[in-house]
């Protein structure tokens, strides 16, 4: 596979190393000479030096071989320029691209750029899912991040330990898949009982998803 | 200029209040037209007629909420004419696609960015492309009376 990263900094650096020690190509094109010169040293890639949203570039980078191209650059508009230029001109089959204002992610799939992604969107949840609770095990957003599969690990002084599962007033739009319990999993009915130290599988929306965790675990989320 | 008369109850949203932006503002709203003006630099209103009597919005219109509060949404026309092609390829391609803007152009001076943008419905005008016919034409032509050094 043959991979164009278009950007700067460490990020572009550690990502064409990763690659390379996967087997993959990876081209890297960088507006500031300097860097290039550093990355040149380090690299075994090819490195251009230039703005990829400028097709010459991209036609030096020999973008109409590539398979995937990721702009990474620091500004949006340049980041949509080189996914669409490098689609349209060059026909790269996946384009991707980093998103800084997060309201453009939407705007940027509708746009044609199906690997859009807001860097802000997966920080912000990230210090979210981290600080919410530290009962959170794993947490998975599913349907573009419509609902969530999370796995929470009970506390043994968890309010809902000895209720049985009809008992717990879960909110509309939630559920408990599977309780995991002494490494057995349970797929619980309505009368099964909730003890503490279950680890609990819950499918649920973003806006009840707080709110789910504050009724099992007792924290305050 | 039964043209632009019929554009007097028309309203504009102008990305850019350089030279070209801030000529376009001023000429659209002197014939009565509503415009909203958009720069980055708050500086660059200073272009602006003191007959000028639309709207400007400091702000990045790369970012989707500068877009939002010109109301572009209520736009009949969007001419994104900032100095970086890039920024008026984002800006347009929102307007039209997102905001739904009947009618959306943009300056591109890249010849090579100017094509893939037209197909999206857009009318891209290439100052490069357009200066260049100019010249061309004018090489093809005879020196205007005057315009050429005395013969010797």
């Amino acid at each position: 596979m043959k991979i164009l990263l278009a950007g700067g900094g460490k990020l572009v650096y550690f990502l064409a190393r990763t690659f390379q020690a996967k087997g993959y190509a990876a081209i890297i094109v960088n507006p500031d000479l300097e860097e290039c010169q550093w990355l040149a040293k380090r690299l075994k890639s090819l490195i251009v030096h230039g703005d990829a949203s400028d097709p010459r570039i991209l036609e030096e980078a020999q973008a109409e071989t590539m398979d995937v191209i990721l702009a990474a650059t620091a500004r949006d508009e340049v980041n949509l320029a080189i996914c669409q230029i490098a689609e349209s001109l060059f026909g790269v089959p996946r384009t991707m691209a980093l998103v800084h204002d997060p309201e453009q992610e939407e705007v940027f799939i509708k746009l044609g750029v199906k690997g859009a992604f807001s860097i802000t969107h997966i920080l912000s949840g990230l210090i979210e899912r981290r600080v919410e609770t530290e009962g959170v095990v794993n947490l998975v957003p599913l349907g573009e991040g419509k609902i969530n599969l999370t796995e929470i690990a009970l506390p043994l002084s968890a309010p809902v330990a000895g209720k049985a599962l009809r008992d717990v007033d879960m909110p509309p739009d939630s559920l408990v898949t599977c309780i995991i319990r002494q490494g057995h999993t349970i797929i619980p009915r309505g009368d099964t009982e909730i003890h503490g130290g279950d680890r609990l599988v819950t499918l649920t929306a973003p806006e009840n998803h707080a709110k789910v965790i504050r009724l099992l675990t007792g924290e305050r989320g | 200029m039964s043209g632009t008369e019929s554009l007097k109850d028309a309203f504009f949203v102008i990305v850019g209040c350089g030279r070209l932006g801030s000529y376009l503002a001023n000429t659209l709203s002197l014939q009565g037209s509503g415009v909203v003006v958009i720069d980055r630099r708050a500086a660059a209103f200073g272009n602006l007629s003191p007959v000028f009597s639309g709207f400007s919005i400091e702000g990045d219109a790369t970012e989707f909420s500068t877009l939002k509060s010109a109301k572009v949404e209520k736009a009949d026309f969007l001419v994104a004419v900032t100095e970086d092609d890039n920024v008026n390829i984002l800006a347009a391609q929102i307007s039209k696609e997102v905001f739904r803007v009947p009618r959306v152009l943009a300056r591109v001076f890249d010849m090579r960015r100017e094509a893939f943008l037209a197909a999206k419905g857009i009318d891209v005008v290439c100052p490069t492309s357009v200066i260049g016919l100019l010249f061309l034409d004018l090489l093809r032509r005879p020196p205007l009376p005057g315009a050429s050094p005395e013969a010797s």
